[in-house]
Formats: C-alpha cells, structure tokens, sequence
C-alpha cells in the first residue's frame, strides 16, 4: 500500500508526543488502543454530523502516564491524525485519522470522571495529544469544556501548527499547552516537518500574550535538528516568549518507533540515525539554560 | 473479660516496676496488652527525616565483616550447616559476629551464617538440603528421625487422602507446607521487652488454670499440651538469652534493652522453626517509645538510638535456613520473611508513624539496600508528609520498601496488625494463620476443558466429566464446566490444608511464637490462587474473541488458536476486570463451603511471590494464547505486556479485585524506571507519593514498587558480582536479583518496564 507519506521527498511529520521521548525512560509501552471505550458505529452522514459537532472524535488510544505530558498522574488521550509528516515521528500509526477508534466525548468524559480521584491525588488532570489534536478542534473544545467543568486540569499536546483552530474561549479553559518546536529554521522546519514554521511561531507568541503556561518540547535528532543555528533559532524564539515558557524538555531522539513504519508499510528515513550522545543533549540543552530557560 | 493475668515483675513488687517509669500506665499494666501501651505512650512524629543519622564506625565494620562473607556463601549455596545438632531455642552455643563490637548480640547457632538443621517438619528436606550442599547427614539423627521420631512430613502423608495426592503430584494444588514450616505466624516479641519473661510465664500459667477448669474433651487436651509446650518454650528463651548474659525474666529498662529483648524473643523462634515466612512483626513504633524515653533523659544521642536500630537489623539481616534448591526456586532466592510493619494511622486519627520507623528505612542507607527484613509501609494518604516523602525516596534509591493498604488492613483487622510474609495481615499476638500456599486456577480452567484431565500428562485427576465439544469454545459452556472443576478443587484444596495444619499443629508446633500470643486467638485458613490473569485473560478471549481447540490424537486439548481480538485485564476495562472479580469470588465463595481444622476462618491471598515462573512451567497452554511452560504473572499482576495503558492503570484494574474476598491479601507488582517518575528527584518523590495516594485510594490493597532500569538488570545477570546487593521487589516480597535463577531474571526483565508509570 502506498501512502501519502511515500511520496513525500520532506518530511513526515508529527508530534511526537504520542511517545514523548523521556530522558533516560527506555521502552515506552505504548498506549495500545481504547480498551474501556466503546466504539461509536454510525452510518457516515451521522457520522459526519457528530464529528462536525464534536460528540464523536478519531481517538488512537489513552494511558494513564506520569510525569511526562504535564504535571502529577494524567489521563492523556491520544487522537489520531496529524497534518505534520515527521521524519522522526515515534507513532507514525496516529498520523491518519482514519486509524483511530470513533469515540462518543462523553465517553471519554467519564474516564476523565473516574479518574478525578487520580488527578487530585497526584496534582495531575487531562493531556489532550495525538496525532495533533487540533485536527479536531470541535471534539477538543468538547473534552476541554467538559473537564474544566469538572475542575480538571487540562493540558494540550500539539506542534502548533493548527493553533489557530483554537479559540480563545477554549483557550481560556487549558492550563498548560504542551508545544512541541520541532525546529526553529524554517527551512530545517520544512524538512522534518513537511510544514511551514510560522504558525506554530505565531500561536506561541499568542500564548505567550494571553498568558497561557506552556511547557516547549524540541526533538533532538543528530543530522537533523541538531545543528547549532537550528537550535539557536529555537531557543532565541522560546526565550522571546517570556515568562509563560515554564520549562523547556529537550527529548533525545531514538529507535523505538522504527517497526512502527515497517508495520505500516511506510518509507523511515531515520533508520541510520544513532541516538544523540550525552554531550550533543548537554550542548543544546545549554544553548537554551543560557538563556535563563529551565531545561529538562 | 479478658485474661487478666498481672504481669509479675522479676522482683514481685506490687507497685510500677522500675522499667516502667515514665510510662503512662493503663490496662495495660494489668495485663497483657501491647497496643494500649503504645496508645498511651507513644510519640507520633509529623516531622521530616532530617534528624536521622548515618551509620557509625562500628555499624560500618559490623556489616563489612559480613559483606565480606556474603560472596562465598552465594557461591557455595550456605556458608556453612552444622548437620550435627537438631535446632532448638537453646541447642548451640552463643554466636557472635564480632563479641566485643556488638551492641544487639545473638545468632541462630554458634556462628554468623552457619545454619541449622530443623528436622521436626520433615527429614528428607533437611537429607536432601546437606546432600545438596555436601554435608553428610548424621547418622545418629537419621535414625531418629526416621526410626524414633515422626515429622510433620511424616504425618502429613499418612492421611492425605488419595484425591489430594493426586492433585499435589499434578501440581494443580501446589508449594503445600507439608514438608517444610509453614511459618506466617507472628510471635508478639514486643511482650518480652515489655513484661519480661516471668510476667510472661505467670499469664500462661494463668490461662492453664482456666484450662484445668474445664472438661478433658480432645480440643481442650489439646489446649493444655500447647501451653505446656509454651510455658518450657518460655524456660528455654531465658536460658537461651542468658547464654549471651542477658536476665530477661524482668521488662527491659532501657532502649537497647528493649530491642535486645525483643530479638531474643524473635531469635528463639527462627531457632525453632525454619517457617517460610518468618515475620518480626510491628515494633518500630513500641521500640520508639523506650528510644524516645531514652533521648529525652539524655541517656543517648541520636546517633546511638540509630546504632542500636542498625545492630538490629544487621541481626535481622542474617537470618539463615538450610533448604533445598526446588524451594529456593519456589520462593524465589533464599528467603526468610523478616517483615516488618511500619507507619499506618492508628484508630483514634493520630499517625501511628514515630522517629524509629524513619530509622528502621534509614537502615537501607546506612547498611545498603537489602530485601530483608521485608519493610513494609502501611500507607494511607493521611500519613504525614514528611514520612510519605522520605518512604518515595527511599523507594526511588533502594526499591527496598512495599507497601499496603493501611485504611484496608485497619478496617479489618485494627491499627495494630502486622504483615506477615508479603501481603497476610493479622492481628500481633491475637490471630495466626494456616499457611495454604495455592491452587493454579490456569490449570484448574484447563481441567474444565479436558473433562479432568491433566493437559500435561493427560491423566485423570480431577473426577470425570464431559470434555468440551466442538472446535470453537463457548463461554457458557466452559463456564459451567469450570465452575464445576473449582468446586472439585475448593474441596480437595480445603481436606489437603486440614490434613496439613492438623499434623503441623502435632509434631512441628510453633512453641515460642505460639507463647507469645494469647490463648484465644484466630487462625485463619489462608488458601490462595495462582493463575488470575492468566483464567481472566482466557475466559475473555473465549468470549470477546473466537478460540479455537486444537486437539492431539487422543481427544486431549493442548493448543489454541484465537481469532480476533479481546480485552485483557490490567487495563481498567471492566469487560475483562470484571471477569478477574468473579473468579476471586467465585472460588473464594466455594472455599467457605467446607469445614476447616480448629474452625479457622477461610481467607484467600493472590499472591505468588517469583513461583510464577514454577507454576507456569506446570501449567499447558492457555485460552489467552500464553504457551505452554511459559510464565504466569505474579501475584494479582496482569500479564505482562498486556497492560497497555499505564502503570495506574494496569493497577487500577488489580483494586477492583475485593479485598473483602481476598483478605489475606492481593499483590501487585509494578516496576518503573526513576526517569519513569519525573525530571527532578523531587518530582520523582511527589509523583510517587501521588501514585501511591491514589492506589490505596482506589482500594488498592498492596504495591511493590521496583524502581529501576533494564541495562541495571541486564548488567547484573553478566556481572552478578557487582550486584551483591541488588534488591527489586517482586510480588510482595524482595530479593536479591543476583540470588534469582537465570529464568527468573529473564522474567523479570520481560516484564513491562513502564517508562512512563
């Protein structure tokens, strides 16, 4: 099977958030699938109305994960689809949305119910990831509103790419977005991404003016975003941003995700790339803690 | 009313003894009654643990002494046996580490490692373990043993019924302690150091006059042979404690004292018995009384008080029995089951967490990690923080600690319960427990299959019945056929630990343990499963998903192809939990049908401790698609790799499983690595916290929490002797990861390792 991703000469994109590659973590036992969700089978005109409305969404799969998509113990909810094409990208299976499980929000609202207890116990709450969950702002603005009203803490995983999908009412209901800078040149940004840098810039810097606390998470790919003016790009943008950056995570690239693009039947340009050394992580870490940022 | 029996003092004084001053009296003073000293008396402590101190010189030379001989005796399997001398509580000489540097002083024979030989449970153990290791066994003790003398062992198989045999020697009901101690039995070792050995004897005395009261009927017999038996095993702890000079017939009168006191209590007993688990208990928090007593007059420092604690663990640390490999595979390493209880809330709202239970985790530090004695933290999210915190780093840095339910364990059994082995909680002095070890449900479902027979041999043992029919496996079918094949096993089960517990009680009694109990007490009947994850996985493939029978030529089931997919328990999916419940329900419901010995009360554990591994070695191949041979999961765990959704998540599913029908405990497992926990140690700490938090508020019941990496483990198997000390924590129960077989490893390895909990 051909996908779309074959014949892209740039990138194949993704947040690799699905995976967020912990430092030190090894093996990830991804997230598989939706097991206590139900899935919602409709005829397609039905189908298309509840997606429209945000009562159904394309859902990958959920995990309970600590320490890695925000703060405390959360409930994060992978949505498939993503419009970026990474090269690197570690779950290259929520890249379309058509792999994922249709799931009636309410649904979801009820894991996110069952596990307040959790979320309060551990200061944690609700990641809302893929993918890139802005490919379904409606489902988005659905789960984001029904948590909040269930005084959760809501965070969102995304490459920014679509951050103009977001409306600031919605805005106002996340505590924390998640935003993955996958490089700071735009032309290095094209190559990973198969995108253009800019609207991720501009929906930072909105963040950044409303206020909204944002963790930034970059990549790091030897032979790919490693070079020294890439990074530098992408640290002189976050420090711009100010105080609503509270912590930067540089994520070491590595080879877990590889069999996923062999099981899909998709072209992996990475196969060759080694894992980033120890000083390669501490010198771009260090280009971003000269800036006075906090670097994980 | 209570026994009422006035603890005489060494002197007979009609006023507070001495030992006693400063102490707030109560009831306690009249009679035994160690939780209402503590009550009255203790000093909770709400603070952090920066007061603790490291270890001394002198601890420091102690335990290297001993590191030193710890390779060679890993090497050779036991260090050294004296295969001369039946162990009793005053059978060998005084031992000694190093005389004159030791604060804390006794060992189980006259040399640090040397063990003993216990025969009275069974001979051909004790044959088979100095043959195993190259000792010949005395001939004089052969010949009494099997000429003279019957053991436990013996008994037990003189009237095992044919049905239990053959479910033993098909390993569908296995590890029975019929051949070996059955320890799980916690002697109140506190009430040596509190009342002395006299006042202890008085109330015994005491409890037989109420004895001689009533009729000679067989059970009251029986009665007064026990507290005869307790009231020498008593003798025999004064003389074996004044062997190393110590008068213990009066209370102890100071701190070093009280725990000297209470470890000749504790020693007498693993003289005597060699138990599979052999449990200390709840002393940190009496102890810290007679400390705290200590600190204020000025009499020690903190560093002392830390030292006395640290002396005693060392002792703690060595305890040894002489066993055989098959049991050291069964049970994973080599272990004793020193488990201690610490922290928890008590009844009345205060924390029941003192200085001395932050010193007993300090020992992990000053000494290294170990796995014994087995810490346990009874946690409650109402522990103070400070005590929450240290307990997470202390998990972080050593893996070292597990934890249960303290809300659970005190709803059932009071605020002064301990641990014994890995998950069984009682009463101190007040309750015991008949040892069941368990059946394997995995095998059990398979029987259900194949009309009872065995999948393995293809012999019939369980009673005949209809074999499933057709290719594909109906849920209701093998439902009812299953439903069946327990109530066969719930008997044969219940019959095989009467006939046990009958001849343990007869020829391998527990005098000393039993001393330190009171005469009422109760025992409970502790059956357990192996298999959960294994029978719910497979019960849910039969149903969500088609599986198909594939047959040998002679109509046995041995194979299965499943098609489709279905829900895997561990991932809070109540489709696949839910068959989890009713299976804990279900076999626990029958078990309650049948009778037990002395009226014991049933309970039911989920626990396997490593023999996972053993018992999916028995165990054919599965509905779930787990092959034949390979491994369960450990205790209540899931099947490794099938909990896709998280560490919380795959724990959530195990505290929907009632405590209310396993109440000798439910055990998980989960390990993670540190990054797994968060960026910053602190956050590690906080994010430990939270998950334990929200564990035991979900009804979680028990938490082992291995917090490691794989290149640790990896490089461990390599280099074994870099690792002396690598402790990780499996299925309620630490051990030494250099001390597993190579199998084991392997299991542990293949274990999900969550990166992220």
């Amino acid at each position: 099977m051909t996908t779309k991703a074959d014949e892209r000469s740039t990138g194949a994109p993704v947040v690799a958030l699905g995976t967020p590659l912990v430092g030190g973590s090894h093996e990830r036992a991804h997230g598989a699938g939706t097991a206590g969700l139900t899935e919602v089978e409709a005829e397609r005109s039905a189908r298309l109305a509840a997606v429209r409305a945000g009562d159904v969404g394309s859902v990958h799969s959920w995990e309970l994960v600590t320490a890695v998509d925000g703060p405390g113990t959360r409930l994060t909810v992978f949505l498939a689809g993503c419009p970026l094409r990474c090269l690197y990208c570690h779950n290259p299976d929520t890249m379309e949305m058509r792999r994922g499980t249709d799931v009636a929000a309410d649904d979801l609202l009820r894991r996110v119910q069952r596990y307040r207890g959790v979320m309060k116990a551990t200061g944690g709450g609700l990641t809302i990831s893929g993918g890139e969950p802005l490919m379904q702002p409606a489902y988005v603005r659905r789960l984001v509103r029904g948590a909040k009203a269930m005084d959760v803490h809501v965070a969102i995983d995304t490459s920014g790419f679509l951050g103009a999908q977001l409306s600031d009412e919605v805005l106002d209901d996340v505590d924390l977005v998640l935003l993955d800078v996958k490089s700071g040149l735009p032309e290095t940004y094209k190559k990973v991404t198969g995108q253009d840098v800019a609207p991720t810039f501009a929906f930072g810097r909105r963040l950044a003016e409303r206020g909204t606390r944002m963790w930034v998470r970059f990549v790091l790919v030897p032979g790919l975003t490693d070079a020294w003016g890439n990074v530098e790009a992408v640290a002189t943008y976050v420090a711009s941003l100010g105080a609503a950056v509270e912590r930067v995570e540089v994520l070491p690239f590595h080879q877990m995700g590889r069999d996923k693009w062999a099981e899909l039947g998709m072209r992996y340009e990475l196969d060759e790339t080694e894992p980033p050394s120890v000083e390669l992580v501490e010198r771009v870490r260090g280009q971003f803690r000269s800036r006075g940022l906090t670097v994980f | 009313m209570s026994t009422t029996a006035v603890p005489a003092t060494s002197h007979d004084e009609a006023t507070t003894p001495a030992a006693w001053t400063g102490f707030v009296t109560g009831p306690w003073a009249d009679h035994i009654d160690v939780r209402d000293f503590i009550q009255r008396n203790y000093t909770p402590y709400e603070g952090d643990s920066s007061f603790l101190a490291g270890p001394t010189a002198r601890t420091t030379r102690i335990w290297d002494k001993l590191s030193a001989m710890f390779p060679e005796e890993r090497e050779k399997g036991v260090y050294d046996v004296d295969a001369k001398t039946p162990s009793t509580i005053t059978s060998h000489a005084p031992g000694y580490i190093t005389q004159d540097d030791e604060i804390i002083v006794g060992l189980q024979t006259d040399a640090p490692l040397k063990r003993a030989i216990m025969p009275n449970g069974g001979y051909r153990m004790v044959e088979k373990s100095l043959e195993t290791y190259g000792y010949a066994p005395d001939p004089v003790i052969s010949e009494i043993f099997s000429k003279y003398r019957k053991t436990h062992n013996d008994g037990v198989f003189d009237v095992y019924p044919p049905a239990v045999r053959a479910a033993r020697s098909s390993h569908i009901i296995t590890g029975l302690p019929d051949a070996y101690g059955r320890g799980r039995i916690i002697g109140d070792y506190r009430r040596v150091a509190l009342y002395g050995v006299d006042a202890l004897i008085a109330a015994k005395k005491l409890e037989r006059a109420e004895l001689d009261m009533e009729r000679s009927v067989e059970d009251v017999i029986r009665d007064r042979e026990e507290n005869a038996e307790q009231i020498r095993a008593l003798g025999e702890l004064k003389t074996m404690a004044a062997s190393y000079g110590y008068d213990i017939s009066g209370p102890a009168t100071t701190g070093r004292e009280a725990v000297q006191w209470l470890y000749f209590g504790y020693l007498a007993a693993v003289k005597e018995q060699n138990g599979a688990a052999m449990s200390l208990g709840r002393t940190s928090t009496f102890l810290d009384i007679y400390l705290e007593r200590d600190l204020v007059a000025g009499a020690i420092t903190e560093e002392q008080a830390q030292e006395v604690i640290d002396d005693f663990v060392v002792k703690l640390r060595i305890v040894r029995f002489l066993r055989t490999p098959e049991y050291d595979a069964l049970f994973s390493g080599d272990p004793t089951w020193v488990t201690e209880s610490i922290g928890g809330m008590g009844e009345d709202g205060r924390t029941l967490v003192t200085k001395t239970s932050f010193r007993y985790l300090q020992t992990l530090y000053n000494l290294g990690p170990a796995p014994e004695p087995n810490m346990t933290v009874f946690w409650s999210d109402q522990l103070p923080a400070g005590f929450k915190a240290y307990c997470a780093q202390v998990s972080i840095d050593t893996s070292a600690v597990q934890y249960e339910s303290d809300d659970l364990i005190r709803a059932d059994w009071g605020d002064d319960a301990a641990i014994a082995c890995c998950v069984s909680p009682m009463r101190v002095g007040k309750q015991m427990q008949f040892f069941g070890a368990r059946v394997n449900l995995g095998k059990a479902l398979l029987y259900a299959i194949n009309g009872g027979r065995d999948e393995v041999t293809g012999k019939q043992v369980a009673p005949v019945s209809a074999p499933v029919e057709g290719e594909v496996l109906d849920y209701d079918d093998v439902m009812a056929k299953f439903d069946k094949t327990m109530d066969w096993l719930a008997q044969t089960y219940v019959d095989a630990l009467n006939c046990v517990h009958f001849m343990h009680d007869k020829y391998a009694y527990e005098r000393i343990e039993m001393a330190l109990h009171d005469r009422e007490i109760l025992r409970t009947l502790a059956c357990g499963i192996a298999g959960l994850s294994v029978v719910a996985d497979s019960l849910s493939a039969i149903k969500y998903a088609k599986v198909k029978a594939l047959r040998t030529t002679d109509g046995l089931v041995t194979e299965y192809a499943i098609e489709g997919d279905f829900p895997t328990y561990g991932n809070d999916d109540d489709r696949a939990d839910d068959i989890a419940v009713w299976i804990v329900n279900t076999f626990m419901d029958k078990i309650r049908q049948y009778p037990t010995y002395r009226g014991a009360l049933h309970t039911q554990s989920v626990l396997t401790i490593t023999s996972n591994v053993v018992y999916g070695k028995a165990t054919g191949s599965t509905p779930d698609g787990r092959r034949a041979g390979e491994p369960f999961a450990p205790g209540a765990n899931p099947m490794n790799g099938r909990d896709s959704h998280g560490m919380l998540a795959s724990a959530l599913s195990v505290a929907k499983l009632p405590y209310s029908q396993s109440q000798d405990g439910i055990s998980l497992t989960s390990s993670v690595v540190p990054a797994g926990l968060g960026r910053t140690r602190e956050e590690q700490v906080t994010n430990l916290v939270g998950l334990l938090d929200a564990y035991t508020l979900s009804n979680g019941y028990h938490m082992n929490v291995n917090v490691l990496n794989r290149e640790t483990l990896l490089d461990a198997m390599e280099h074994p002797e870099n690792y002396p000390q690598l402790t990780i924590r499996v299925s309620g129960y630490a051990v030494n990861f250099v001390r597993l077989t190579r199998e084991q490893q392997l299991d542990v390895l293949s274990r999900t390792f969550h990166g992220a909990v």
